[in-house]
């Protein structure tokens, strides 16, 4: 199964290896992972599972879609342009070695 | 096919009412008992099919196409009876119809939006914790879980001074209208004539303040979002569901941190709680208790054959407590992580104004954890019943201040 990072903001990394079909959002909470809020449960309602995509990866996701868009405005953290939900990210093999970078709050 | 309203050969057979004053004195027993009783179940007494453990009740929330809500999310059948009232154009449909609307009111509730009012619902929290301090004593239902939305979700919305009574009247009926065609839903619909007409004349566009929640979705008119016959009816939404139910979250949590003082503690040590410290309240209350659904098809939900056109109850509160689920679901605990918990629902139709619900919730803890040392309660508390809603009554509580 692939497996991602979260990188916190003081520099200390996870590594969560994923399951099936899970979101990054999901895998985090399964995890207990702190930083990761998810209050909506990942329906795309909250803005409180967001994160930063390395670099390297951004152009690897699927492209944002509108209802995300419009969250990303509210996020309690700065938005940046490399800025996700991770509730919408699906982990599929091809995100093995994913690496996200968690906001200094999420709400 | 089965003939609706009869019901599949081993599904197990309950003989319970969970819409009786005596279960809603002590819902937890029957809420077990259902849970434990088989993952559906069918309810002689209503001839609907239940659900109580949490797998249950999140895929049929997340599976709207076979469990549809077009058709009332009550007991009551839309194809067979004609509603109370015009129906919702959000709760009570199902896409693509709902996806249109749904995104109106996801826009004038977003988290943009709560950043803009955060400071203001925040300073009335400030002002009613101020008002509660000379007080000492009081009744922590009346004089907060409802004063302090009433200070600020009516002015947020837009609505004139006049006629503000009747919100909570009309949200009652709402709630007390999903259920069956006992006592309590026939005479909360008896009595409802004037508090439907304050709503629907507070709905119109020359009657919304401008810059408020219901100018904003009037203003989706213009935009094309919406057409000008609908927007009144999202107005309405709003005012049928988006007071009653956070003086319910907040009663709620109220409740819980009287009867918790080692949570109460907690929180006071670590205010940035405050907003989890609501949530599991929500978990734990689930101060919406249940809803139902529609079957559009014939379908199999675990080893249950369903005909076309049945009921399906979700027992929500009974899907926040499942062991299979939740550690220690019994207990009230702040720092839980809560995520994934049914208290406002999932999927398409989850609750569109759960980041108010939450901000307000928040405001209010923090403030509230701020200054007061200790709450007690003092008298017994009294329950309010309501087909739908689980709350309380009166809480009669003394606090010492910090």
């Amino acid at each position: 199964m692939p497996a991602i990072t979260f990188i916190h903001p003081d520099g200390k990394s996870d590594r969560v290896e994923t399951s099936g079909g899970e979101s990054a959002m999901q895998a985090a909470t399964r995890h207990g992972l702190d930083g990761i809020l998810a209050e909506c449960g990942g329906n795309a309602m909250c803005a409180t599972c967001h994160v930063y995509v390395d670099e390297s990866w951004l152009a690897r996701l699927p492209a944002v879609a509108d209802d995300e868009d419009a969250l990303l405005d509210g996020t309690a953290a700065e938005r940046l342009p490399n800025s996700r939900l991770s509730c919408q990210i699906n982990i599929t093999p091809e995100l093995d070695g994913l690496v996200l970078r968690l906001p200094d709050r999420q709400v | 096919m089965s003939a609706p309203g009869s019901a599949a050969s081993g599904v197990p057979h309950l003989d319970v009412d969970p819409f009786d004053v005596t279960f809603f004195a002590d819902p937890y027993p029957t809420h077990e008992l259902l849970r434990e009783a088989g993952p559906v179940v069918y309810l002689d007494k209503w001839k609907v099919y239940g659900v109580a453990r949490y797998a249950e009740v999140h895929a049929v929330l997340n599976d709207p196409a076979t469990f549809c809500s077009s058709r009332g999310v009550g007991l009551s059948d839309f194809k067979k009876e004609t509603p109370w009232r015009p129906p919702s154009l959000i709760l009570e449909a199902d896409p693509p119809a709902h996806t249109r609307t749904r995104a109106v009111l996801s826009k004038v509730l977003s988290p943009t939006v709560m950043k803009q009012v955060r400071e203001r619902f925040a300073a009335a929290a400030e002002e009613r914790v101020d008002a509660l301090i000379d007080k000492r004593s009081f009744d922590a239902i009346t004089d907060l879980a409802e004063a302090y939305p009433l200070s600020i979700f009516p002015d947020a919305l837009g609505l004139k001074p006049e006629g503000r009574e009747h919100l909570i009247p009309y949200a009652s009926v709402v709630f007390n209208a999903f259920g069956p065609p006992n006592q309590l839903r026939q005479e909360a619909i008896e009595r409802s004539m004037p508090h439907q007409a304050y709503v629907a004349e507070q709905c119109q566009r020359e009657n919304l303040a401008p810059g408020g929640f219901g100018a904003c979705i009037h203003a989706q008119v213009d935009e094309g979002a919406i057409t000008a016959t609908e927007a009144p009816l999202l107005v309405r939404s709003l005012l049928s569901a988006g007071l009653d139910t956070t003086v319910n979250g907040i009663g709620a949590a109220l409740y819980c941190l009287a009867r918790f003082p080692d949570q109460w503690q907690r929180l006071r040590n670590d205010l940035s709680l405050a907003r989890g410290a609501f949530e599991e309240a929500v978990r734990f209350e689930s101060p919406v208790q249940t809803f139902f659904r529609t079957t559009t098809r014939e379908v199999e939900l675990s080893g249950t054959r369903i005909g076309e056109g049945e009921k399906v109850l979700m027992f929500l509160a009974a899907a926040n407590r499942d062991p299979r689920r939740w550690d220690s679901p019994d207990s009230y605990d702040i720092t839980r992580r809560t995520s994934g918990h049914v208290g406002f629902g999932s999927g398409i139709h989850m609750c569109v104004g759960q980041l108010v619900a939450r901000l307000e919730g928040e405001v209010m803890l923090t403030a509230l954890a701020r200054r007061i040392a200790k709450i007690e309660i003092t008298g017994e508390p009294k329950r309010r019943f309501n087909n739908t809603l689980r709350g309380l009554d009166s809480l009669p509580v003394t606090i010492t201040p910090a």
